[in-house]
């Protein structure tokens, strides 16, 4: 996993709330059986739209989504992120995620950065009246910064650490395969298995 | 200290507990299928690693699956692709699978439950965020994303954060016609779709008890509609009687220990919940929704409502959005909104009494013209069962299609779609945008909604039927 600890781009403000994941990445992009590749799905229905932001040129190349409330909700499919990702998004800034999403997007390396909404709509204008602004994500401070905007974020230390590090979970599990092993031991023998 | 079911269920899972880590909790249960679980498997091949525990792993076809012509190859071949890598996949890696057209084969929260693999006090995940769906036996079961499978798989556990309680109590008893989904759609109207965000919500009162297993998983299915982590309800007797006997619950004096340890997993006198949130049964009345997420939602009776009456800007837009999609007009009686399609199942209602429930309804009656209804049960079992009791022939007589095992319409992955514009009746748990075809408009309904509007073309209740 890549390392992140500070991220400068410019910014694609999103003015819709409740952006689901069928929105993001509709269910047919889900048919794939790859791990890279699904930027095309990205806002895919949305995108038919030529004034959809991500469609107009000033915005192309930006790495940082600042997003209305509740982002990322409905169904768990990580795909979502991936896209994010394959687009090239690096963050995504939102006053509220959807749990699953959320902690799909820090285990996949894509940082969600909760704020006040009223940072959110004040992101919003900055990048509006200017689109080459640049927005920081500081991962190393836990701050987000832009022009007339310096606010902290909270993540906590182990999930920040992780994505420092560019931890991949599962290596940090099997560091514990013994307790794993212990506690195998002691589970109740009428638990049902399927083989 | 007095804890909660949650609270107990989680504590004994705990592998390791370090400052500042989340715990490592053991999974009991993974249940796996085509879409979620191929780029898992990749990435254990990639780093070379094995499943910890197949035998504590099952997989099933479900989200691809044509639900008609099934001795046929799968047309879409990206979805065939998906359904032949999972079967590479569970050979590979000795994992047990119920391919299409096996009796065991279904959406795979019918399809745990059904074999007697989800009993109470388990850990549970999947792929999928209705794997709440489990936590009607009082299982702590929820949604993982595909990194998290590959992380089952590998190691049989999960780094997770800790989660809130909340408590959803529903008081009194339904009056007739009205089912566990007009609960959970209320609930979810009340709360909101992010009202249960952070928080494993706890399923209590007098109407919970009431409910039968199946209409249980029907209230925790959607859970997650309302941004919960998971749903639960404490077992209880009617949970000890619909697992005994089944392909893998405990038999004998194992069945004994394990009842005895199930009932100590109710939540303690005094445990305190981090929300409470309180409902009357009595007051409910068949539910239906009229927006583009699941909180979108009024009882039958009542009329699209018009967004100048959302206090909230961000709800007063989001409605607005909601009726300019849907093509609804403020003001219109839920009950002359006409549909051209109803889909019956999902694993929010396609189970035997889903089934039953709507059967009895089309019973000696006709599909209005003009409408297409689709009836799918949630596995091979459940259709083998409702063939059995004759239920097949009822949706057919009526003139609705009776289709094979899947998730199909729910999320249309496979043929079984919306045109764009086509509006449906839909047992399922989601009406995003989209959900059920491009440009498909979708009114999520309890079964016995879904039969009665199915026969009227209009969305209805039983009680609008003229008697037979
Ligand atoms: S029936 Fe629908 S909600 Fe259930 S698992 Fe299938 S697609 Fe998901």
């Amino acid at each position: 996993m890549e390392k992140i600890d500070v991220h400068t781009g410019r910014a694609v403000p999103l003015r819709a709330s409740n952006v689901d994941t069928d929105q993001i990445i509709p269910a047919v992009y889900l048919k794939r059986v790859s791990r890279t590749g699904f930027e095309d799905g990205l806002f895919a229905e949305w995108r038919q739209d030529e004034d959809f932001v991500l469609n107009r040129p000033e915005y192309s190349g930006a790495s940082v989504l600042v997003a209305g409330p509740d982002f990322g909700t409905g169904s768990s499919r990580e795909h979502a992120v991936w896209a994010l990702k394959d687009y090239g998004f690096r963050a995504v800034l939102s006053s509220r995620f959807a749990d699953i999403f959320r902690g799909n997007s820090l285990k996949g390396g894509l940082l969600t950065v909760l704020l006040p909404q009223e940072v959110i709509e004040r992101l919003w204008e900055t990048v509006e009246a200017d689109p080459t602004t640049e927005v920081t994500v500081d991962l190393v401070n836990r701050e987000v910064r832009a022009p007339g905007v310096r606010e902290s974020f909270e993540l906590d230390d182990y999930t920040r650490w992780r994505l420092m590090e560019g931890l991949d979970d599962i290596a940090l599990t099997l560091r514990h395969t013994e307790e794993i092993g212990a506690f195998e031991q002691n589970r109740r023998s009428w638990l049902p298995v399927t083989l | 200290m007095a804890r909660t079911m949650a609270e107990k269920v989680w504590e004994e899972h705990v592998v390791r507990r370090a400052d500042g880590e989340p715990d490592l909790l053991y999974i009991d249960l993974h249940l796996v299928h085509e879409v979620t679980s191929p780029q898992a498997f990749e990435g254990l091949r990639l780093a070379g690693r094995s499943v910890r525990r197949p035998d504590l792993t099952i997989a099933t076809e479900d989200h691809n699956v044509p639900t008609q012509n099934l001795l046929a190859p799968i047309a879409d071949p990206v979805s065939r692709k998906q359904v032949e890598t999972l079967r590479k996949n569970c050979s590979d890696f000795g994992v047990r699978l119920h391919p299409m057209g096996d009796i065991e084969q279904g959406v795979v929260h019918v399809v745990g439950p059904q074999l007697g693999l989800t009993q109470p006090g388990m850990t549970i995940v999947c792929g999928d965020s209705h794997t709440s769906t489990h936590g009607a036996f009082g299982a702590l079961a929820f949604g993982i994303g595909t990194s998290q499978v590959e992380h089952v798989l590998a190691t049989q556990t999960l780094p997770l954060a800790p989660f809130k309680t909340m408590a959803v109590t529903v008081n009194g008893q339904l009056k007739p016609g009205v089912s566990a989904k007009d609960i959970i759609l209320a609930v979810i109207a009340k709360i909101g779709t992010g009202g249960g965000q952070g928080y494993v919500i706890e399923y209590r009162g007098e109407a919970i008890e009431s409910l039968s297993m199946e209409a249980r998983m029907t209230v925790c299915n959607m859970s997650i509609e309302a941004g919960a982590r998971a749903g639960m309800i404490a077992p209880d007797q009617t949970t000890f009687d619909y697992i005994r006997g089944r392909a893998h619950a405990p038999k004998g004096e194992d069945f004994d220990a394990a009842v005895e340890h199930w009932k100590s997993l109710r939540t303690d006198e005094g445990a305190v919940f981090d929300a409470e949130v309180v409902l009357d049964a009595d007051e409910l009345s068949p539910f239906v929704t009229w927006g583009t997420n699941p909180g979108q939602g009024v009882p039958l009776d009542a009329s699209v409502p018009d967004p100048a009456s959302f206090e909230d800007p961000s709800a007063r837009a989001a409605a607005e959005k909601a009726l300019a999609y849907m093509d609804l007009a403020p003001g219109t009686p839920m009950r002359e909104v006409r549909v051209d399609t109803v889909f019956l199942g999902s694993c929010t209602n396609g189970r035997i009494e889903d089934l039953r429930a709507a059967a009895e309804i089309m019973r000696g009656r006709k599909v209005a013209e003009g409408v297409r209804m689709l009836v799918v049960p949630g596995s091979m079992r459940v259709k083998e069962q409702a063939n059995e009791e004759g239920l097949g022939r009822v949706f057919e007589e009526a003139g609705a299609e009776w289709r094979e095992a899947g998730c199909s319409m729910c999320l249309g992955m496979n043929p079984d779609q919306l045109k764009p514009g086509e509006r449906s009746a839909s047992t399922s748990n989601r009406n995003f945008e989209g959900r059920q075809g491009r440009g498909g408009r979708t009114h999520l309904v309890s079964p016995q909604v879904a039969a009665a509007t199915a026969v009227r073309g209009t969305l209805s209740s039983p009680a609008d039927l003229v008697s037979l």
